[in-house]
């Protein structure tokens, strides 16, 4: 491989770099490009209810619990 | 597109004032109003538990974002479970966990003690409020309570919020107490049960050998737990969440209901011996979330993986996609699979003549099992913050043997049997 070929290599892979630095920088939104995130239905625990429902019968039903939210304050629940 | 109406353009400037200070668009319901959640959710599982649970959930933001969060949830509980003892070729008998009286169990069936019935009321309150700039406090309280059975739990965290609000680190601590009096008392480990085929002189000779097997009073447990969870805003439309999360239990976690049969090389049942389990258990859960949102539909997906030191790991996979039908009307499938090991003190069955172990349940919740849900949710935005949904689902267990020998007349009976049941629940929302 020529000289000018490897600056010419080594000059693509610090912009792929700097490209892929940036991209982690820039993770996230502007409060402008909200509209989506917003929603409703995009809140993690949009369907608490539902959830909460199904956290007491997997918790009666199967050995793992918590992980989502805590996993203590338990029932005697079969 | 062009503004005609002054009024329009109030909305619009209105509405980009609130996106530019990341408040949320949905503003237009009064936010000092309160938002009230309710639901009727049945659980049934073919031949055994049958549940009807009541959710009343209330929520109100007092202004700059305190938010009291209050829930009640009261339920009923009726049916049999599944108490551990294998099936046989010929009809078994029990003794009550009460004492009082038996039940036979038919040649074939497994053993399921019908003699649940159980109310339980829970409470809980939570209230989140700003501490500093961007730094968010919560504290709550929870209490659940039925028959026989206590918990009262507290809970404190803070979340921080970084990088515009795109990425938010959040550190929690949850205390609870849990107490258990079961009716006849708890069983001393190992023991085995008395059964009373008229070969006691008299009802009192029963009733001191059966207390002979009994702990007076009542055992409890504590639970502490942490979780340090990360939720980053990745792009305009995906939302990630991860948890670390421990948790450590010390006290009573023995299933005073709970026991093993204890057979020949025959695989004849010879006695019922009482289960017992470790007085501590530390578990470790990692859970990742992600919510990605799409024209028409929204994405959620979830993965948990659990491992503790009673030697169950288990991995939960699951996945919702709310697709919008209208402009007011969605339908969102459901499914969830479940995978979890055994734990290392788990035995179907103890074998006669083998020294006792120190800990052994033959619940199958404690083994080796596979579980999936499948379902969907139809809902009906009805306008004014109101909302009207249903949900409908299936859930299976399959319990699984982990390597057990089965002998004799065992090989010919169904010692791990499905679980199959309907979970249905409507929601309203004001």
């Amino acid at each position: 491989m020529s000289k000018l070929n490897k600056t010419r290599l080594s000059k693509i892979s610090a912009i792929i770099l700097l490209i892929q630095l940036t991209g982690c920088a820039s993770l996230g939104v502007q409060p402008w490009e909200r509209d989506l995130l917003a929603k409703d239905a995009m809140a993690l625990d949009s369907e608490g209810i539902d959830l909460g429902l199904d956290d007491h019968i997997y918790f009666s039903k199967e050995a793992t619990s918590g992980g989502r939210a805590f996993a203590g304050g338990g029932c005697g629940c079969n | 597109m062009q503004l005609t109406k002054k009024g329009n353009i109030s909305a619009a400037l209105a509405a980009a004032t609130c996106s530019l200070l990341g408040l949320q668009a949905h503003a237009e319901v009064a936010d000092n109003s309160w938002q009230i959640d309710t639901a009727l959710l049945y659980y049934g599982e073919s031949d055994r538990v049958q549940l009807a649970e009541a959710v009343i959930n209330a929520n109100k933001d007092f202004g700059d974002e305190h938010i009291f969060n209050g829930k009640l949830v009261i339920d009923t509980l009726t049916g049999a479970s599944a108490t551990g003892a294998v099936a046989q070729n010929n009809v078994q008998t029990f003794t009550r966990p009460s004492g009082n009286g038996q039940y036979d169990i038919v040649a074939g069936d497994t053993p399921l003690d019908d003699t649940f019935k159980d109310t339980r009321v829970q409470l809980d309150a939570q209230w989140t409020q700003p501490l500093w700039e961007n730094v968010r406090g919560s504290t709550g309280v929870h209490l659940s309570k039925e028959y026989d059975y206590l918990s009262l739990a507290v809970n404190g965290s803070l979340a921080k919020d970084f990088n515009q609000k795109n990425t938010t680190l959040s550190v929690g601590l949850s205390y609870a107490f849990d107490s258990i009096d079961p009716e006849g008392g708890r069983p001393v480990a190992l023991s085995k049960m008395v059964l009373n085929n008229d070969q006691f002189a008299s009802e009192e000779a029963y009733q001191q050998a059966f207390d002979a097997t009994r702990l007076p009073g009542s055992d409890d447990k504590t639970t502490a737990d942490v979780l340090i969870g990360l939720t980053q805003v990745i792009n305009r439309r995906l939302l990630m969440q991860f948890n670390y999360s421990f948790s450590s239990v010390d006290g009573y976690q023995t299933d005073p209901f709970k026991m093993l049969s204890n057979v020949d090389q025959q695989g004849i049942t010879q006695n019922l011996v009482y289960e017992s389990r470790p007085d501590t258990r530390t578990r470790h859960n990692i859970y990742w979330q992600s919510k990605y949102a799409m024209d028409n539909a929204i994405a959620d997906v979830s993965y948990r993986f659990s491992t503790d030191d009673w030697k169950i790991d288990s991995h939960t996979f699951d996945s919702r996609l709310r697709f919008k039908l209208s402009e007011n009307t969605y339908i969102q499938p459901h499914f969830r699979y479940y995978q979890q090991s055994a734990a290392e003190f788990y035995r179907p069955f103890l074998l006669d003549g083998d020294p006792l172990p120190q800990y052994a349940s033959a619940d199958y919740r404690l083994g080796e099992m596979t579980a999936y849900t499948l379902g969907f949710k139809y809902g009906i935005d009805m306008g004014n913050g109101e909302e009207l949904a249903f949900r409908l689902e299936y859930y299976q267990q399959d319990p699984k043997n982990n390597g057990f020998d089965q002998p004799g007349a065992l090989q010919q009976l169904d010692l791990f049997p499905s679980i199959k049941a309907v979970i249905a629940q409507v929601s309203y929302r004001f």
